[in-house]
């Protein structure tokens, strides 16, 4: 079981970071100035067009190459992180654009100001929608840490393939391996389900 | 004594796309008047509404609200727009209540009303609670305070949404077509919540197609043709004798309600 804490951790900073950065960069993308706007769509294509694996690579090799040292855990983290912004700010701006505009109106007839807008009416209903494609995501992530592997973290695959090289249990091990996978996969969609009825306020 | 202007429109105009919807809108209300907007669809009685709410920026012309101009200042002769803080203090002043309700979903009847109240003006949330309590009350509906708006019937949506506005205890408060949306069973329950703020003094602009309503509680009525006030007086006036011919067969549109026409 060695390197399960490697994909638990690297995944769990990914979608922290993730989550974080992606509804800011949701917010510059539905509300930001057009210059703005702009950056933040252009961030969102590229890193939504380009494969995980080749984002790994880029940024393990090329951090390194603008002389920033950071070691392969951290590059794989900021590389599935960055990867993982695009999408939630993408789903944050669907979420966002499919609240009513009388809310953000009514909200405005009482007086509440741009930032208390957001974080009394928008963000609540945004939340809820943004739900179950942010644990799609979240699912990704954890999917996507075995990718790590490849600039030599030793996460859950890798720890395995190495045990396996000296057991010869070929079959066991990836069986074995592919359920801890689904296991932490079942649990996060049981989280999100979870999330999802706590937060239903109607019928949809 | 007169009672002062409270609201005070001159030469409004606004255009989406060089299409003209205002054209010169000037109008009075005076404290504690109900004021009404009539006028075929598209005549631009809404866009008037979401101007002085700062739904909209007018193009020209001023809105005074007390005397300050809305939604700009003026800095020599040139129209200086006001921040978003500015805005919205002056948004906190007046009071709007839209045909579709705009509930916030995800609070409770109570908390749709305390948000204004503990967020704009500051009040604890005790302070706050006990406001909300009281404007439910005012509007029948103390027993639904802790529902969620789909829980609750159209005129009972409506209801919590004045109680929204007025609990902030605006200058002024706007509806536009606020029975509209609803089904004919329910228009009562909300003009007669209208009626009884009407009553208590509240200082109204209204949009309405409740003809008779419209008739039974105004000081003023203005007919709105193609962005300009095409008519204007009191009620007794407006409706029973309207000499302005297009008035007249708008009026007749509404089942003969009104002596002049028979259409
Ligand atoms: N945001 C907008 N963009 C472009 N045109 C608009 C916009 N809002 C309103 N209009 C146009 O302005 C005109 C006046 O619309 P407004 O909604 O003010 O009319 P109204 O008198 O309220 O009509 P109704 O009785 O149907 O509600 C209409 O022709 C409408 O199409
Ligand atoms: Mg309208």
């Amino acid at each position: 079981m060695s390197g399960l804490g490697a994909t638990l951790l690297s995944s769990a900073l990914s979608i922290v970071m993730a989550t974080v950065l992606g509804v800011l960069l949701g917010v510059a993308l539905t509300y930001g100035w057009i210059g703005l706007r702009l950056a933040a769509r252009l961030y969102v294509d590229v890193l939504r067009g380009i494969p995980l694996l080749v984002l790994i690579l880029f940024t393990y090799y090329g951090l390194a190459l603008f002389g920033v040292n950071v070691s392969a855990f951290w590059a794989g983290v900021i590389a599935l992180g960055g990867f993982a912004t695009a999408h939630v700010a993408e789903n944050f701006r669907g979420a966002v654009s499919s609240i009513p505009s009388g809310q953000m109106e009514a909200a405005k007839s009482i007086g509440l100001p741009f930032v208390n807008r957001l974080r009394y009416v928008v963000l609540p209903q945004a939340f809820r929608r943004m739900l179950p494609p942010w644990v799609n995501t979240a699912l990704e992530i954890v999917k996507g840490t075995t990718l790590l592997s490849i600039i030599g973290v030793v996460e859950l695959l890798l720890a395995s393939q190495q045990a396996m090289a000296r057991n010869y249990m070929i079959i066991d091990f990836y069986l074995f391996t592919g359920l801890v996978y689904v296991a932490i996969n079942f649990t996060l969609s049981r989280i999100g389900a979870r999330l999802e009825r706590r937060f239903t306020f109607a019928r949809s | 004594m007169t009672d002062p202007i409270l609201l005070q429109a001159r030469g409004v105009t606004k255009s989406f796309g060089g299409v003209n919807v205002l054209k010169g809108i000037d109008l009075d209300v005076l404290q504690g008047q109900v004021v009404s907007l009539i006028g075929a669809s598209g005549s631009g009685k809404t866009t008037f509404l979401r101007c002085v709410n700062l739904l909209e920026e007018h193009d020209g012309g001023e809105i005074l609200l007390d005397g300050e101009p809305i939604g700009y200042r003026d800095q020599g002769g040139r129209r200086v727009r006001l921040s978003e803080a500015r805005v919205s203090a002056q948004r906190a002043r007046i009071g709007m209540v839209f045909q579709q309700f705009n509930l916030f979903p995800h609070l409770t009847a109570s908390g749709n009303v305390t948000l204004g109240l503990t967020k704009v003006l500051g009040k604890s949330k005790a302070e706050a609670q006990e406001i909300a309590e009281h404007w439910l009350d005012r509007v029948g509906l103390s027993a639904h305070s802790a529902r969620h708006p789909y829980e609750l019937s159209g005129g009972q949506q409506q209801r919590v949404a004045i109680a929204r506005a007025v609990a902030m205890q605006p200058r002024l408060l706007l509806f536009d077509e606020v029975t509209s949306a609803l089904d004919p069973e329910l228009v009562a329950e909300v003009l007669t919540v209208m009626r009884s703020l009407a009553e208590s003094g509240m200082t109204m602009l209204l949009v309405s197609h409740e003809m008779l309503f419209v008739r039974e509680v105004s000081d003023h009525v203005l007919f709105l043709e193609q962005g300009r006030v095409a008519v204007e007086g009191p009620p007794s006036q407006v409706f029973d004798q309207p000499e302005n011919e297009r008035l007249r067969s708008f009026l007749g549109r509404f089942h003969g309600l009104f002596g002049a026409s028979s259409a």
